[in-house]
């Protein structure tokens, strides 16, 4: 869905061929690894987004543990999810995003989590601890977590553009928007411009977005597929609709570049460890969890993938550069009116989905 | 010949047998399993029932979905009219090359296939681009024009990029880019085959070169033009990198909205249905135009 460096539509391309390897190799001609004390064999499949470990992280955890982690990556959550829906392939953890936990909760793919084997969760920021997605946190515990706001170029915006309005419903930077072309983000925002929640948008608000963005659409420049960031560095478009940790990885390479969380609120997004069911080494995954909850290890993966992390004790070991940078951690009167989307129900994302092709149609 | 194969039955089915079984497992079967879904709904996130509804068939005839199938096939028709226009100079000049020079300017039509297509957009995208090269060499050009016009006291407007990506137009470009070797190659097989007398014959007895071309030329080439529309026509119908990387908001083609049903909007059978509904639409393009054909031979013969 997004990851600065694994650009969405080049990994869609080669996707099917490159997953297909990864697939081959999962418990192909690994000779057996010794049994652990556990009675499991020392080593976990893990599937994750690409770019998502810190340097050390898989070494710290078999010099911790001695089990081998073997990761195979996926581009997107969809890609996630079709390669479990047909039943678990050997995966042991998998890292889906929040509407995915709800997805594979509600499919029940996903095994329940004891809490015994992970005492490390008590390092979770309070927010973190009992999201609405997983009441209780009985089948996931947080990676990162992540938002959705406006990326844009200072030297070209007059001010801060601190509103929804500016990409959605103004013709003030005609020609230079950038949109995300994900239907649930574009009509959940729609909602939450208009003063709604991002949940139980009533239909014929959808309409009315639908109608708001047709309007938009001769100010738009593209719908990017998570692309944003690079647009906006190369000067293809100078405001955008993006990921906070995508526009902080551009902001390295271009000191005119800078995001704002509109006032209206965004879309908070979560990461999170989960085990599938059907996975062979069901403690060795709990281990794994335990383990990049702990804070160190947690710090490690931040000081690498510099994505906010939900980690309490992770976060106090961060210097100040990370942990002051309120691109990365917005201020708290920003985060107040942020909020988690749900997955509710086929018939509405099939409907989310057909509205998005009436806008492009249009 | 037949004599040989009737002898052979072993040797021919034990050549016969792997592509065959190839084909059945690897193309018909996962086809049919795509046709049946055309035909079901989603009973949850994760299964499919097949019930023989047409629901999904109604759904894509509805005017927003055949609007974009319309739309793709009217991209397709222009990138082919382009692929035509260009290419059929291009295969006359390597067909009358010299024996020398034609094996390296069919190399160039080929050169393309040795880079991946989804790098080749990429490359595109890095030309046509606000700060691409030709907006770069643009721009250069016109800041030297600036310095003279401003030495004379005329200082130019500031140069404004030429918006040539996420549009209809670059879609168009960046098919017939990629289209155009599928045209020229079967235009240069058919060309190349031709009776060079004829030609002669034409000239000499008194036709100008227009009129050769005309009424000469082309119709001998026409099954290389038949077979070039064809692979360049129904490829980018059903294009989906092209406009995916290089098209704006409107340039959303059916491929595309196909894409969409099987990943994000997890409708498998919708998608399905989308998908055949193309098929269907092809095999009947193709059934008129062997129709046409057989009529044609008919009345030479």
């Amino acid at each position: 869905m997004r990851r600065g460096r694994s650009r969405r539509s080049l990994l869609a391309g080669l996707g099917a061929a490159a997953a297909g390897l990864s697939f081959a190799s999962l418990d192909g001609c690994t000779p057996h690894a010794p049994i652990g004390r556990n009675g499991e064999e020392a080593k976990l499949n893990l599937y994750n987004w690409d770019t998502y470990t810190g340097k050390t992280t898989l070494a710290d955890f078999k010099s911790a543990t001695g089990i081998q982690v073997k990761m195979s990556l996926f581009a997107t959550n969809d890609e996630l999810f079709s390669k479990l829906k047909a039943g678990n392939p050997g995966f042991d953890v998998i890292v889906p995003s929040n509407e995915y936990v709800t997805r594979m909760r509600i499919s029940d793919m996903l095994m329940p989590l004891d809490h015994s084997k992970i005492p490390n969760r008590v390092n979770l920021l309070p927010q973190f601890q009992n999201p609405g997605f997983d009441p209780g946190r009985k089948y996931s515990m947080p990676y990162t977590w992540l938002l959705l706001g406006i990326g844009y170029r200072k030297s070209k915006i007059d001010g801060v553009p601190n509103s929804w309005k500016w990409v959605m419903d103004s013709d003030r930077y005609k020609g230079r928007i950038g949109l995300f072309s994900e239907a649930d983000d574009l009509i959940e925002l729609g909602a939450k411009y208009m003063g709604h929640s991002v949940r139980d948008i009533p239909y014929p608000m959808v309409d009315r977005i639908a109608e708001m963005y047709i309007r938009q659409k001769p100010n738009i420049k593209i719908f990017h597929n998570d692309e944003g960031q690079d647009l906006l560095l190369a000067g293809d478009i100078d405001i955008v609709m993006e990921y906070n940790g995508d526009i902080a990885q551009v902001m390295l390479e271009d000191p005119d570049l800078d995001f704002v969380v509109p006032k209206e609120g965004t879309i908070l997004n979560s990461d999170c460890l989960c085990i599938p069911k059907g996975a062979p080494r069901p403690d060795n995954a709990h281990q794994f969890i335990n383990f990049i909850l702990d804070g160190k290890n947690g710090a490690e993966i931040s000081n690498t993938i510099l994505y906010p992390t939900p980690n309490a004790a992770a976060l106090a070991l961060m210097p100040d550069a990370y942990r002051n940078n309120t691109v990365i951690f917005p201020p708290p009167d920003q985060m107040a009116k942020c909020e988690y989307a749900d997955f509710e129900g086929l018939k509405r994302a099939q409907l989310y989905d057909e509205t998005l092709t009436r806008i492009f149609a249009a | 010949m037949d004599e040989l194969w009737s002898k052979a039955k072993g040797v021919f089915a034990a050549v016969a047998i792997p592509p065959v079984f190839w084909l059945l497992v690897f193309f018909l079967a996962p086809l049919a399993i795509i046709w049946a879904y055309s035909f079901g709904e989603n009973k949850n996130l994760v299964e499919i029932t097949i019930n023989g509804t047409f629901s999904n068939y109604a759904h894509a005839m509805t005017p927003l979905y055949l609007g974009i199938i319309l739309k793709s096939f009217w991209f397709a028709l222009l990138t082919t009219i382009a692929c035509l226009i260009i290419g059929f100079p291009v295969a006359i000049a390597i067909t009358f090359a010299s024996e020398k020079t034609k094996p390296w300017l069919l190399l160039l039509i080929m050169l393309p296939f040795w880079t991946n297509l989804l790098i080749r957009t990429y490359a595109l995208m890095a030309v046509l681009r606000n700060e691409g090269f030709i907006n770069q060499g643009l721009g250069l050009l016109w800041h030297g024009l600036n310095a003279i016009t401003s030495a004379a006291g005329h200082p130019l407007p500031t140069f404004e990029p030429l918006q040539l990506l996420h549009n209809n137009f670059a879609v168009v470009f960046g098919l017939v880019y990629v289209q155009l070797p599928f045209m020229v190659l079967p235009l240069y097989a058919a060309l190349d085959r031709l009776d060079r007398s004829l030609l002669e014959a034409s000239l000499d007895l008194g036709a100008g070169n227009l009129t050769t071309f005309a009424r000469v030329v082309t119709p001998l080439a026409m099954p290389g033009i038949i077979s070039g529309v064809i692979v360049t026509l129904i490829p980018s119908i059903g294009a989906y990198l092209t406009p995916d990387l290089l098209g704006g908001p409107q340039s959303m083609m059916i491929a595309n909205i196909i894409e969409r049903q099987f990943k994000t909007a997890d409708d498998w059978p919708f998608g399905s249905a989308l998908s055949f509904l193309l098929m269907y639409m092809t095999f009947l393009a193709i059934a008129v135009q062997a129709i046409v054909a057989r009529n044609r031979k008919a009345a030479q013969g």
